[in-house]
């Protein structure tokens, strides 16, 4: 009963959804209002329906009703209660369905409250973000039924894989999706203003929002996924280039450079054209990127997540929705005013440059992601990794750093260098003092060597807008910059560091041996046999001392096998200290009784996940600077507009 | 640089340009629709078909025996290359399968990876012995080097020491006329 529910909601959804987009689109012609009053409304109660349709999905997932037959294929009635309900979206179906579901709560929400519009923008808004889901929509009703019924049912589900039983796997791509969908909003104000020509500061403080938000959530989802594929892995790495990691970091560019660019936009009245092109960029690359994903066509590290028939749905939504997109900016851009006019040495300059080299390392990363297809449709077969994204990304990479620091002292319209110059004065002066120490002490590389020595005099610069401010009044939107800013240069000095210093070894030792790696003493006191729930393992006991002194703490990487699927894994062991990580790996057993032990010893590696946390921080600064600003804003005109219906009823009264 | 603010940063460029996202965007979508609908075999193996072996050159796996190189697979005659350990269990339920190949006058080279000439010996007695040679390969190296995703793994060599079939995992009965054929389109 539950299941026929939840795909009548989502039928009603999608009809509603084509009402939504009628109702916006007609309201755009001379004489088309009539359905123009329902447009909101119908964009809150779609959004309501499909979350019923969701919330059934949930609901079978957690009872197990085999009957189901998306249950029955990705389900299993001896699964822990999280994981069955993480299962609702940890396959296809029930993930496009989590899609449509947060595009439609998102649209209904602006239906609801966003009130700073002409509302001709708005209605083509509501349209545009209709347009988007009903694609969604066909998708789910037409082609993958997520609610399809199997008779007879299975007497057990089929996914009892323990592999997949991680809270990471399960809360990743949700987190990941809110960032995309929310992009989505960001398409369809830039769609609605596009629509109606109204590109200017109010279309842009109405976009900024959704921005920021998806921005966020882009930001700790590659954060924890490269944190998750650093331990889990077991290689030591935390960064492989590789097509669903690029898939998640290409919005995350995108958006980047639109949430800058939006703020120009805002407070400026500039760079409209630009806005409006990244707006569609940054949710074409939430597409493309999915679509990159989901159809198995590039081969990757994740393929379970692989189907190439259904490739070629989502590419055909992809080609409608992003085409038609860039078709309307195509005619329409020409057609939008220019915005207001700067100097090249000014914000605004700074915040172009930085568009220009974020849109350039977009370019690089999609083509590179993209070549090994161009190459076989031309009959060869190449993989690209680090060796071209490392240069070419820092390539551009290290310019908008400079960029970043001097940027934000900047001021609006126009400016001189002579004026912040001075400022800029300690933190050139640590670069320098950082780039002596490095090639008098230690022997380094040269992209780490100018990532520590610009990170240093970057996470210096970065607070330098603080100063001469009264910080119990600056706007929090400022402390979120300067947020951002100082994560990025903890970031890149993580990233350096661990690829200027790490030390690593490949051992074989008996029980009793002490090994070295780094300042790290390493002594295998045993190897005992542990088993848990569904596998067995080999655990290392490793007493690790730091240096010479101190007592020795315990390290337990283990070697696990697993026996339904049978499959074997390295569970790796970390230990933290404030200046790095040690990361211990079990091997196999050699012939003569030793074991391999892989160490490696990462100085300040941490970095770069605190740097993508504080940068996230940063975000979620700005959008509540930003909301509670709007809000209040908001508090104000309805006071204002009350005093004035005050006064004129006094008025009347009176006459 | 106090220019006067003269130029905005976005120059009019010209009309063409605001045409270049959807032309981008066109040909991205062109190039996934190739690779979508002419699906390519993206299986490591078909690459290695028509190639020479690798070059390599491994120590026999037992003392008085033959090892492997490379040089000996260009000897004119076919070999059948059988990636093998004593500890993986397919490769005992193939062994049948190989004494039969070997019944047949097929020659039968071994590389036996990452093993101990005690628990070799062991497997060989207890599954039989088809191997002319057997070339300990200790570090995997040569596994790698060959692409090869796990144990067990048979190559088809011809005499020239070019790879014309392989295949992943156990040899099965029903799958020993295919190997026969195999070795004999590699005679031609």
């Amino acid at each position: 009963m539950i299941a026929e529910l939840g795909l009548a909601a989502l039928w009603l959804a999608a009809a509603l959804a084509t009402l939504q987009l009628l109702g916006g689109a007609l309201a755009q012609t001379e004489r088309g209002g009539a359905l123009a009053g329902v447009v909101r409304p119908v964009a809150v109660v779609q959004g309501l329906l499909v979350l019923v349709a969701f919330a059934c999905l949930i609901y079978v997932f957690a009872v197990t009703d085999l009957s189901v037959k998306l249950v029955a294929l990705n389900s299993h009635s001896m699964k822990p209660l999280i994981f069955k309900i993480a299962g609702a979206w940890g396959n296809h179906e029930g993930s496009m369905l989590l899609w449509v579901t947060v595009m439609g709560l998102a649209g209904g929400f602006v239906a609801l409250i966003e009130r700073r519009l002409p509302e001709r923008t708005m209605l083509a808004t509501l349209a545009g973000q209709a347009f988007v889901s009903l694609g969604f929509y066909a998708f789910l009703l037409i082609a993958s039924n997520p609610f399809e019924r199997l008779s007879p049912a299975p007497a057990e589900g089929q996914g009892l894989n323990p592999l997949l039983q991680d809270l990471g796997l399960a809360f990743h791509p949700p987190t990941l999706y809110l960032g995309y969908v929310g992009l989505s909003i960001a398409f369809s104000f830039a769609i609605g203003a596009l629509v109606t020509r109204e590109v200017g500061p109010a279309f842009a403080r109405a976009m900024r929002p959704w921005v920021l938000g998806a921005w966020i959530f882009l930001t700790l989802g590659i954060t924890a996924g490269s944190y998750w594929a650093y331990y889990e892995l077991g290689w030591g790495g935390w960064w492989f280039w590789d097509p669903v990691e690029n898939a998640s970091l290409m919005p995350w560019l995108a958006a980047t450079a639109l949430l800058h660019s939006v703020s120009v936009l805002a407070s400026r009245d500039a760079l409209r054209i630009w806005t409006v092109m990244l707006g569609v960029v940054a949710f074409s690359m939430s597409m493309v990127g999915t679509f990159l994903v989901r159809s198995g066509i590039l081969t990757s590290v994740h393929a379970f997540a692989v189907d190439p028939e259904r490739g070629s749905f989502i590419l055909a939504l992809l080609a409608i929705n992003i085409g038609s997109a860039l078709v309307l900016f195509a005619l329409r851009a020409g057609t939008v005013s220019e915005g207001e006019r700067f100097a090249p040495i000014s914000r605004e300059g700074a915040l172009v440059i930085n568009n220009v080299l974020l849109c350039a390392i977009l370019g690089i990363v999609l083509f590179g992601t993209l070549y090994p297809l161009l190459a076989e449709a031309m009959g060869a077969q190449v993989s690209v990794g680090p060796p071209y994204f490392n240069p070419m990304s820092a390539l551009f990479a290290l310019p908008m750093l400079l960029v970043l620091a001097v940027g934000p002292m900047l001021r609006w319209r126009r400016d001189t260098f002579a004026r912040v110059g001075k400022a800029l004065v300690i933190p050139a002066m640590l670069v320098v003092a950082m780039g002596i120490g490095l090639v008098v002490f230690a022997k380094v590389a040269l992209l780490p060597f100018l990532g520590l020595a610009m990170g240093v005099g970057l996470a210096w610069a970065s607070v330098l807008p603080l100063r001469g401010r009264n910080l119990r009044r600056l706007p929090l939107a400022v402390w979120g910059m300067v947020f951002a800013h100082f994560g990025i240069a903890v970031a890149l000095i993580g990233m350096s560091s661990e690829s200027a210093f790490s030390v690593e070894k490949l051992v074989a030792v008996e029980v009793g041996d002490t090994t070295q790696v780094g300042p790290w003493k390493v002594r295998l006191a045993g190897i005992e046999p542990i088993a848990g729930p569904n596998w067995t393992a080999l655990e290392a006991d490793l007493a690790v001392i730091y240096g010479t002194d101190g007592a020795p703490t315990q390290l337990t990487p283990q070697s696990r096998t697993f026996w339904a699927p049978p499959q074997n894994t390295a569970e790796s062991a970390l230990l933290t200290r404030w200046n790095g990580q040690l990361y211990a790996v079990l091997g196999g057993e050699a012939d003569d009784g030793r074991w391999q032990l892989r160490l490696w010893w990462k100085p300040f590696v941490p970095l770069i996940w605190i740097g993508g946390v504080l940068i996230a921080l940063g975000g979620l600064l700005a959008l509540l600077g930003r909301v509670a600003n709007d809000v209040r804003r908001g508090v104000a005109s309805d006071r204002i507009a009350d005093r004035r219906e005050g006064q004129r009823e006094l008025e009347e009264s009176r006459s | 640089m106090t220019a006067s603010p003269a130029e905005p940063a976005r120059a009019k460029g010209p009309r063409w340009a605001i045409w270049l996202p959807l032309a981008i965007f066109l040909a991205f979508v062109g190039l996934v629709a190739i690779g979508l609908f002419k699906p390519a075999d993206h299986t490591v193996r078909s690459r290695l078909i028509g190639k020479p072996m690798p070059s390599f050159d491994l120590p026999p796996a037992q003392a008085g025996r033959k090892g492997l190189s490379s040089a000996t697979l260009r000897d004119g005659k076919v070999h059948l290359v059988n990636i093998f350990a004593s500890w993986c269990i397919p490769c005992r339920v193939e062994s049948p399968q190989l004494g039969e190949l070997a019944k047949a006058g097929v020659v039968i080279e071994g590389i036996s990876v990452r093993d101990s000439a005690d628990n070799l010996r062991t497997f060989l007695s207890e599954n039989g012995d088809p191997y002319a040679g057997i070339g300990a390969d200790d570090d995997g190296q040569v596994q790698l080097a060959l692409g090869s995703s796990g144990v067990p793994e048979t190559y088809v060599v011809d005499g020239k020491g070019i790879i014309r079939y392989q295949h992943v995992g156990e040899i099965r009965a029903d799958q020993l006329a295919m190997i026969l054929q195999k070795l004999q389109e590699a005679a031609l």
